[in-house]
Parts: C-alpha cells; structure tokens; sequence
C-alpha cells in the first residue's frame, strides 16, 4: 500500500506541477465557474425564489461542469507524445496511476471549489454560519465521487476522436447521484434543518464514493490495457 | 514505492529476450504472425521492414503494453506479460518522445527514474542527460527544445534505469548527424555492457552497424533472419527494398 501511495504522489505531483506551470484547465474552471455565478445571479428573481433554495442547485452544476475541465486535462498531458507509454512501461502498479491522477483531480476541483464557494456566498448572500464545516465536509465526499467516476472516463475517452464530447457524456449520468446528494445535503443546511436531516444524503455520498473508488480502482487497468 | 530493479543480474548465457511464435491480432488483421528469435546480454537484433509490417506491435508487446494473442514472450526469463518486475528491465525509445513538454528535461528524466524506483536519482539523471549531449540545456523547458534535442532528452529518460534490453523504435527519429552518432556510441556502448537490444529502424547502414543479428519484416512475419557472421550490408538492402515493393 505505502508503494502505491508514494508512486501516486509522484505521479499526482507531476500532473499538478505541470497544470501550475501551464493553469489553462484551472483558469478555464474558474472563469467557467464565475461566469455562471454571473449569469445565474442577473436571471435569478429573488422575489420569486430564496437565495437558499436556489444556491444549492447552482453550486453543484458548477462544481460538476467545472470539474469536468479539469478531468479532461488529466489524461490529455499523457496522450501528447504518447506520455501514457512512458507511464505504462514503467513498473509501476495501474492502480497507483489511477490514485495519482485521482488526487491531482481531486486537488484541481477542491480548489476551484475554494473560490466558487465564497464567490457563491457573496453573491447571494447565503449565510454560511454554523454550517461551514459540514459544507466543507459535503464538497470534500461529493469532490471524491466525481473525480473518481471522472478519472476512469477521462482515461477511457483520451484516445478517441471525440473525447471532449465522450467524458461528459460518459460521465454525467454516473455524476447523477452524487450531485443529487450533494445537493440535497446542501439544501438542508444552507435552509436552517438540522444537521442530523443532512445526515442520510451524506451517508449516501459516502456509500457512493467508497462504491465508486472501488469499482473504478478495479476497472481502471482493463482502461489502459489492451 | 514503484517495483526496485532487481541487482540479480541475468546469467550470460541466459537469454535477455525470448520469443517463440510470437502473435499479436488485432480483429481479423495479424500483426505480429509468429515470430521467434532469442538474444542474450549484449546482442543486438536489428529489424527493418516497411511500414505496417509490425515492428512496432512486436516491440510494444516485449515492452507489456500490448498482451500477445499466443505464443510466448520472456524477458530475463519472465513470461510477458510479467508485471512490474519484467517492465523494470526494459528501457522503451520510441519515435514518439513521451515526455511532459511543460517539464524540463531533467524533470522528466527524474520523473522516469522515481518510477523505476531510483531513489536519490540526481547524479543518474545528470549523466544519462550528459550521455546525450543534454546537461547544459537540463532546465531548459522541453516545449523550448527542437524534435531533435526533445528526441535525445527521451533516450536519456529510457536509459536513466540501466535497463537489461533497450526497445528501440526509429530511435534515429529527429536526430542530427551528432545525435544519430551520439545514439549508436551510446547503444554500441551498451550493448558492450551486457545490455540486449532491439533496434526498429529503416537506416539500413546505422541498424546493421549495431547489430549481432538483423532480420527484415514483412506482414508480421520475420523474412530473413541472419547471424553477425552472415549479414551483407548489400544483400540486406536488397531484401529490404524487396520488402517494401511487396508491401505496395
């Protein structure tokens, strides 16, 4: 286990280090995210709907097509000049490739989220005391799920001609759930409910996320192999 | 931490690399159509042949990126597909570079070397990247570099793990006269160290100047097949241009 997670830091490492180098995917998320902020804020009638009910929604379709940015970055660097080879030809385990580009993924959503959140919050004023740690805690599980879910696609549409358009379309439906419970747990908070209301969808986060990095750890070898 | 390259070393007289009626298919098409050969620590086999002929399927599959469809394939006397440990010894050139264009060439020289397990990999890195006439351009990034210098930072990374057999595929790809002289100094080099190599390439003169054996490809199929002792430089060009005329 230690030689997995010490080959996918490395691998992790190599891929964040390049995106600070080049920040296209992240600029290109954030901009993404903080136009749709925009956009939703000027169609948004508050007369009509409470910035608690709307919030939720918006949040997480931002997360979930931001993210998605990001996700496709992750095994374009290694189809350019066939880096992917290098990887697989090395004696390093399929599952460690997996879990570093996982984490790098996860790293890339998780700060897109650091500035969609407060950017969120201030534009619609959602008050977020006594709430910010299960919120933080919600991002972090429904960020697992979607990278996850994310990385096994991005790696099985890389290499073909329409692989823009294959990730989401692969991707979205398996996203479903997790946003789906995300939302939910979301909604509960930012409208006052109890903590212990959120609880079951964040069990179901969890129930996801731990189905999905299983499912997904297994699958990824049968992705990159022949 | 990634698989350690064994310090086992191979015994001499052991096969470094073993086929025997080696296939690759993919659908209805055989790209590789059972091909044998063997060769031991610090022979060459130098294979030419037209394009499509399946060179490169048989190099993918000895380096365990591609499974074969039947017969076998050993390398240091693992089954492919082995694993980790078969992979860690070899080393794959490919006219491809497989390098991380925003990285420097160090970087991914250092890169590869974490992979192969190579802790504290400074001083390898320097000298692999030294070896092909790199160092002074080291931190340049590879995106800066011409296809040539970017095609000797990818020879440097597959040498970095001092591997047991070099894959090479059209290694000569972007090289300059310089670097073309620099890789066969550095192959003659290796192949004197005990390193096995198989070298894909249509230079006919710089193949069979490495080469302990050579043979010419043709619909996955080795032709001709030839020891030291009975290759003719004249003759092999011959069959190699007879090769590509069948291939249309």
């Amino acid at each position: 286990m230690a030689e997995i997670l010490f080959t996918a830091w490395l691998i992790a490492r190599k891929d964040l280090t390049i995106e600070f180098r080049t920040r296209s995917a992240f600029f290109s998320a954030v901009v993404f995210a903080l136009l749709a902020l925009v956009i939703f804020y000027y169609a948004w009638d508050p007369t009509a709907v409470t910035p608690t009910d709307l919030a939720p929604g918006i949040m997480w379709v931002i997360f979930t097509f931001s993210g998605l940015l990001g996700l496709h970055r992750s095994f374009g660097v290694e189809a350019a000049d066939h880096a992917i080879d290098g990887l697989l030809a090395s004696p390093v385990s399929r599952e460690s490739i997996f879990l570093g580009k996982a984490i790098a993924n996860l790293i890339f959503v998780a700060a897109v989220q650091v500035i969609a959140i407060p950017a969120l919050v201030l534009f619609y004023n959602v008050p977020l005391g006594g709430i910010a740690g299960p919120l933080v805690a919600i991002a972090i599980l429904a960020a697992i799920g979607l990278v996850t879910v994310g990385t096994l696609f991005s790696a099985m549409a890389v290499n073909t001609r329409l692989a823009e358009l294959l990730l989401p379309m692969l991707a979205l439906p398996f996203f479903v759930p997790v946003v789906m419970a995300a939302a939910q747990a979301t909604a509960k908070l930012l409208s006052g409910r109890p903590l212990i209301e959120a609880a079951a969808w964040i069990k179901l986060l969890l129930a996801f996320d731990i189905v999905f990095v299983a499912a997904c750890s297994l699958a990824f070898p049968f992705t990159v192999e022949d | 931490m990634p698989a350690r390259i064994s310090s086992e070393p191979t015994p001499a007289t052991a096969p470094i690399v073993e086929a025997t009626e080696l296939t690759r298919v993919f659908g209805p098409r055989q790209a590789v159509a059972g091909v044998s050969f063997s060769l031991a620590a610090g022979e060459c086999l130098a294979v030419f042949g037209p394009n499509g002929a399946g060179k490169t399927t048989m190099l993918r599959v000895l380096a365990g990126l591609l499974k074969p469809t039947s017969g076998t394939a050993r390398v240091s006397g693992i089954e492919l597909p082995g694993g980790a440990l078969a992979r860690s010894r070899v080393g794959l050139i490919s006219h491809h570079t497989m390098l991380y264009e925003a990285l420097s060439p160090r970087e991914n020289v250092a890169f590869a070397a974490r992979l192969y397990g190579i802790r504290d990999a400074g001083a390898r890195v320097d000298d692999a990247l030294r070896r092909m006439a790199m160092l002074d351009r080291a931190n340049a990034s590879v995106r800066s570099l011409s296809r040539g210098m970017q095609q000797r930072v990818s020879i440097a990374r597959a040498m970095v793990h001092s591997p047991q057999l070099v894959l090479a595929d059209e290694p000569y790809s972007g090289l300059d006269d310089a670097g073309a002289r620099a890789l066969t100094a550095l192959l003659q080099e290796l192949r004197s160290a005990g390193t096995a190599i198989i070298i894909v390439t249509h230079n006919i003169v710089e193949g069979l100047s490495l080469a302990t054996r050579a043979a010419v490809m043709q619909a996955g199929r080795f032709i001709r097949q030839d020891t030291a002792d009975r290759i003719d430089a004249s003759t092999y060009a011959a069959a190699y241009r007879e090769a590509l005329a069948a291939s249309g």
